[in-house]
């Protein structure tokens, strides 16, 4: 029974990992494809991927892409959710609703309906325009992470600031914010990794200056390389350097 | 600093529950003041609106002699103790007491210096670097103390400060607390619903009940002359015997017709008040006194809560030949 369990585990990890691992393999094949069987061992691609100059440039869009947008989406996140657990107003469940609804939404709906809304008021297609689409689904991410974090704790330490003497913009940088320092670091995280990772609205809303899985997808076009498995392979540190981030900076701290 | 609070008539409502009836109050600058009565009586919300947390429905509030419609929480010379300390986790001792000086505007080095002097003043002298997480809950009470009282403030606020704390360590803090208060000069307007607590630290005592001010005064006055049954009862156990015509249930007395308040330590062997012979029903040793459980001879339907001295070998079945030595008659 317990041999058993194991080789469930095992399964169940395996059939997560392997995809990764395979394209890990093969990212250090020494040969034209990235298929079995292993030819060899080489680092040649990812040199030839590290002195692309599209790809680099793109891999800087897609860092600064993903972390302004989610500064913003986080920012805006934090002020909704305190504003709506602190004050009381008509139709609060309706707003948080509305607020959080972008999350049923898929990012194809989404990017069509922001690219239909840019060409009205005239907003190219560019970095700026996919940051804002990065905004729009990671500001429900936000706003829910914050708001469920929100309590009587802290309500009663921002009374007291302001009974100290503390304007309200004090009270939130100073009190309400740091106390929230945990998942404030969570949704900011999870944001980066989100638009790190997103395709379709960057695919959609950028032109010249592309993201990383844009240019990738560009790549692919041409056919399989293990250069794409080099480059996905680069993709795929990153995105699990910032889930380490995230464990050792918050989870590891508010234990 | 200090100054004086004036409530003039003020009222509060929500919806059509009426919290505050036509309060007024005259609290001297650099007066203890407790506001005494049981959960929803007011006193929170007399607190909150001298605090300026919520408005009156109507009335005024002067502190200072300067009315205080319509300013916030911030700019009223006022601050607060909160009965969960409502402490700031994220920051030092030091920060949480010198928070209020720097939203004053006081520079990093002079404030550092105040928050010190003002931890010690509270005993955590040298604990300034310290997390408030590390500290117990008294500990805690005494950073919220020192934190309130470094901004200087003419008024103190104190919401059931002592509330989460253990009995004894209540009692101890209580001496600190009027310690603190005789040092500092502040008035203090302090909330709680232990009368005992409100004895041991009160200048005057509100006794407050159904948002309405039942009695004002000195602890021994209104122990010992409450103006209504309802301060009577709350101050501490009494025993009322209905009076009409001259006639108690045990027999005449000479006092006006009302209620006969006879608080149970007042009830001796010696009282000039005349009850008359009692017989003992039950006995209880307390320490401190014997309470006993009474009844008149004369009035068998009639039950006396007293207390006699530690010294008197008292027995159920026992007759004793009782009166009172103080009493207040009250009406209605």
């Amino acid at each position: 029974m317990r041999a058993l369990s194991w080789a469930y585990l095992a399964l169940a990890y395996a059939f997560v990992f392997l995809p990764v691992v395979v394209l890990v393999v093969f990212s250090f094949q020494d040969g034209r494809l990235p298929v079995p069987p292993l030819r060899g061992f080489t680092l040649d691609w990812y040199a030839k991927v590290l002195a692309d100059r599209k790809l680099m440039a793109a891999l800087v869009n897609s860092l600064l892409v993903a972390a302004l947008s989610s500064a913003v989406a986080l920012v805006l996140g934090f002020l909704a959710a305190h504003a709506l657990a602190r004050v009381r107003l008509p139709g609060s469940a309706l707003l948080r609703g509305v607020l959080i609804a972008p999350m049923t939404v898929s990012y194809l709906i989404i990017a069509l309906g922001l690219l239909s809304l840019f060409n009205q008021i005239g907003i190219r297609p560019s970095l700026l325009a996919a940051g804002i689409g990065h905004v729009v689904i990671n500001l429900p991410l936000c706003f829910a992470i914050t708001y469920a974090a929100m309590g009587d704790h802290q309500k009663n330490a921002e009374r007291a600031a302001r009974d100290l003497g503390a304007p309200e913009w004090k009270v939130l940088a100073l009190v309400s914010a740091p106390m929230l320092a945990a998942p404030l670091a969570a949704a900011f995280f999870l944001s980066v990794t989100f638009s790190w990772d997103e395709f379709i609205i960057a695919f959609l809303l950028t032109r010249f200056d592309v993201t990383l899985p844009v240019e990738i997808w560009s790549m692919l076009r041409s056919g399989l390389s293990p250069a794409t498995n080099a480059v996905g392979s680069l993709v795929f540190l990153v995105s699990v350097t910032l889930v380490i981030l995230l464990e050792i900076l918050v989870f590891r701290r508010s234990k | 600093m200090t100054a004086s609070v004036s409530i003039q008539s003020v009222f509060q409502r929500y919806g059509t529950a009426v919290a505050l009836d036509a309060v007024s109050l005259e609290i001297a600058a650099g007066e203890f003041v407790v506001l005494l009565g049981p959960s929803g009586c007011g006193k929170t919300t007399l607190l909150n609106i001298i605090g300026g947390f919520a408005e009156p429905t109507s009335g005024q509030v002067l502190i200072g002699g300067r009315d205080m419609a319509g300013v916030a929480p911030k700019d009223r010379p006022t601050t607060t103790v909160f009965q969960d300390y409502a402490l700031f986790p994220h920051m030092s001792l030091r920060d949480n007491v010198g928070f209020g000086l720097r939203m004053r505007g006081v520079s990093r080095g002079d404030r550092a210096a105040k928050a010190d002097a003002m931890l010690a003043l509270v005993g955590l002298e040298g604990r300034g670097d310290r997390r408030p997480h590390e500290l117990s809950g008294g500990q805690r009470q005494r950073v919220a103390l020192a934190r309130a009282l470094a901004v200087e403030p003419d008024v103190l606020l104190l919401d059931e400060p002592l509330g989460a704390l253990d009995l004894k360590l209540r009692r101890q803090m209580q001496d600190e607390l009027k310690a603190i208060q005789r040092r500092v000069g502040t008035t203090f307007v302090h909330v709680t619903h232990d009368q005992e607590e409100a004895m041991a630290i009160a200048d005057r005592i509100v006794v407050m009940n159904g948002g309405r001010v039942e009695d004002f005064g000195p602890p021994r006055q209104v122990y010992l002359q409450p103006k209504s049954l309802f301060a009577a009862n709350f101050m501490g156990e009494v025993n009322l015997v209905p009076v009409v015509g001259g006639r108690a249930p045990f027999g005449p007395v000479p006092v006006d017709d009302g209620t006969l308040c006879l608080r149970p330590e007042a009830i001796s062997a010696t009282g000039s008040l005349h009850i008359g012979l009692c017989r003992v029903e039950d006995v209880a040793f307390f320490g401190t006194h014997v309470r006993a459980h009474v009844t008149p001879l004369t009035a068998p339907d009639l039950r006396l809560v007293v207390h006699l001295p530690q010294s008197l070998a008292v027995e159920v079945g026992m007759v004793l030949d009782l009166g009172a030595e103080s009493h207040v008659v009250l009406n209605g």
